[in-house]
């Protein structure tokens, strides 16, 4: 504790503080920080937390507030689950078409969401291949029900814990295993017991920001939803209801309900992380 | 070479494989490859061939044809446009935020890095929400710059702005850890040899986080140009005028022209792919060089 804590910055003969400092913070201001405290001022000041909670407080938000959680947390454990699979058989296994397989578990990132919504939607619609198949065969509707959300919500989330897990998958020892295998484990044992384990917080790390960016999400959903209030209405489409009546106010409050509701879950699930952390030791 | 060719007669047979203690029977592996092809191919190939085989459905003239529609036109010009001015100014972003984050030591580092995160979690939607409280109409400040002459919402720069938000982390997180690991010895070395800084930026820093930099700059771009909520809320879908291509895709969409739709679709299918090929020829000629590569 010398003069470090006296000062903002330890001195460095290293040029260029005041420019790239002075081009950060004016931009992260510009960008992400004016804009939204103008949304919690407009909400907490202007409209009162008492009238928000009047907006959030009726069927129809708190039905699309629960799906857009809900159908976010269904396929985000779907793909925590396929993505593990996934980065373990790429890490893993040899087959032919490896490579591409590789590179094409990113095309939810590059693929823009409107795209996906409409391919989606006329595949799983009663009408299309996939859509047609499962209702003939299973009676399931996809497309245009909730179970049309998860689809699109799988597809957006798919590469996050993959490319969060196969790093660690390739880290992992052999001779771990192998320690386990002597011991008498058996291969399932050891995968349950010692190679989970291991993968377990780059997997939480991956699911959280699937969580977080299927709980927004719009693009990809409103195509393949239906749209019905009360059923298949997610949230973000209510904020574009409630402005195209500029009904700012309501906007505001559901928006900020979002918000509040995806920084409790990235919350908790970073409080889970620390757990798991500290239970494993420094993984 | 003849030798080759008698051999394998006169070679015992291989002892029968036995399984090794640290991986799966055959059978499970073939299962689970099998598995996870399945679901790629019904969620990721199916719609990607959905997407071209619609829009060829009555053959590549007609699906050219709607190309050549003047609001398809000004769709992609804008959407050009928008990644133009996006993409190098969160470049720029990056690159500082970068710099002033692993060159130097201040306190509050770690809130600055998760204030540059934020956009991540927050919807597109709210995304434009915010854009139109702070410049719409019915702010004092979005009435002033209408009465100028100079509109941010239902226009251009509100698009910029909401296409900048959302794109935001991506250059400097890719940026952070890649200079983070390199250190400061470089610079500090051709500082002391006498090199300005500029020039130490320029000839030391900018080559050794070039791929970095290229591959974040890919995925900002493909960001940025398929960008849908935040802009389809700002930008007040003006035909001809502020509407991108995903934005026209959809009102293609909604009014059954479906070869415009996925043509236009196929368009930015295209480009994801030719962004998924150069990002994965960066991943395997320089994995040393990027982050994402090698995370933890």
């Amino acid at each position: 504790m010398t003069a470090r804590s006296l000062s903002f910055r330890s001195p460095t003969p290293m040029p260029g503080w005041g420019l790239s400092f002075g081009i950060m913070i004016t931009m992260l201001s510009v960008v992400v920080l004016i804009p939204l405290s103008v949304l919690l001022w407009r909400g907490f000041v202007s409209f009162g937390p008492g009238p928000m909670w009047e907006v959030v407080n009726q069927p129809r938000v708190w039905s699309a507030l629960a799906l857009s959680f809900r159908a976010a947390l269904v396929a985000s454990l779907f793909n925590l689950v396929f993505g593990v699979l996934l980065a373990w058989v790429l890490v893993r296994y040899r087959f032919p078409g490896k490579r591409i397989i590789d590179a094409a578990v990113d095309l939810p990132f590059a693929l823009p969401t409107a795209v996906a919504g409409i391919a989606l939607t006329t595949i799983y619609a009663p009408r299309g291949v996939l859509g047609s198949f499962i209702l003939e065969n299973f009676g399931l509707r996809i497309a245009y029900t909730e179970i049309g959300i998860w689809i699109a919500l799988i597809f957006v989330g798919l590469p996050f814990v993959v490319r969060t897990v196969q790093p660690v998958i390739e880290e992992i020892d052999h001779e771990t295993e192998e320690a386990s295998a002597t011991l008498g484990a058996s291969r399932l044992r050891t995968l349950t017991h010692v190679v989970m384990p291991m993968l377990a917080p780059a997997a939480l790390t991956g699911f959280a920001l699937a969580l977080a960016r299927s709980v927004g999400e719009y693009g990809s959903v409103i195509f393949i939803a239906g749209n019905l209030p009360n059923v298949t209405e997610i949230a973000p489409l209510l904020i574009v209801i409630r402005l195209e009546e500029f009904d700012y106010n309501g906007a505001v409050a559901i928006g900020i309900a979002m918000l509040a509701i995806s920084f409790a879950l990235l919350l908790a699930i970073n409080l889970i992380q620390i757990w798991s952390r500290r239970r494993m030791g420094a993984v | 070479m003849t030798d080759t060719l008698i051999l394998p007669s006169s070679v015992p047979q291989r002892p029968r494989r036995h399984r090794s203690a640290t991986t799966e029977p055959v059978l499970i592996k073939a299962l689970l490859i099998g598995l996870c092809l399945v679901l790629l191919t019904v969620l990721l190939f199916a719609p990607l061939i959905a997407v071209f085989d619609e829009a060829l459905q009555r053959g590549w003239a007609f699906a050219l044809q709607s190309l050549s529609d003047p609001d398809a036109q000004s769709a992609i010009r804008l959407t050009l446009l928008v990644a133009a001015i996006t993409v190098p100014l969160n470049a720029a972003f990056g690159i500082a935020a970068a710099w002033a984050i692993t060159k130097f030591d201040w306190r509050g580092k770690a809130w600055v890095i998760t204030l540059i995160d934020l956009p991540f979690s927050v919807s597109p939607v709210v995304t434009g929400l915010l854009f139109v409280l702070l410049f719409g109409a019915n702010s004092a400040l979005g009435s002033w710059l209408v009465a100028n002459g100079f509109p941010v919402v239902f226009a251009v720069p509100g698009i910029v702005l909401s296409t900048m938000f959302i794109t935001f982390p991506f250059v400097a997180r890719e940026l952070i850890p890649v200079m983070m690991e390199q250190g400061r010895a470089e610079e500090e070395a051709a500082l002391t040899l006498g090199a300005s800084g500029w020039r130490t930026f320029l000839t030391v820093t900018l080559p050794n986080i070039r791929w970095a930099l290229l591959y974040g700059v890919l995925l900002c771009n493909a960001r940025a140009m398929g960008e849908f909520g935040a802009v389809a809320v700002v930008s007040g879908k003006i035909r001809g005028q502020t509407t991108t291509m995903p934005l026209m895709i959809e009102m293609f969409y909604n009014e059954y022209l479906s070869v415009a739709a996925f043509t236009m679709a196929g368009v930015l299918a295209l480009l994801a792919l030719v962004t998924l090929t150069l990002k994965s020829a960066l991943e395997w000629r320089y994995a040393d060089q990027l982050a994402a590569t090698h995370r933890h």
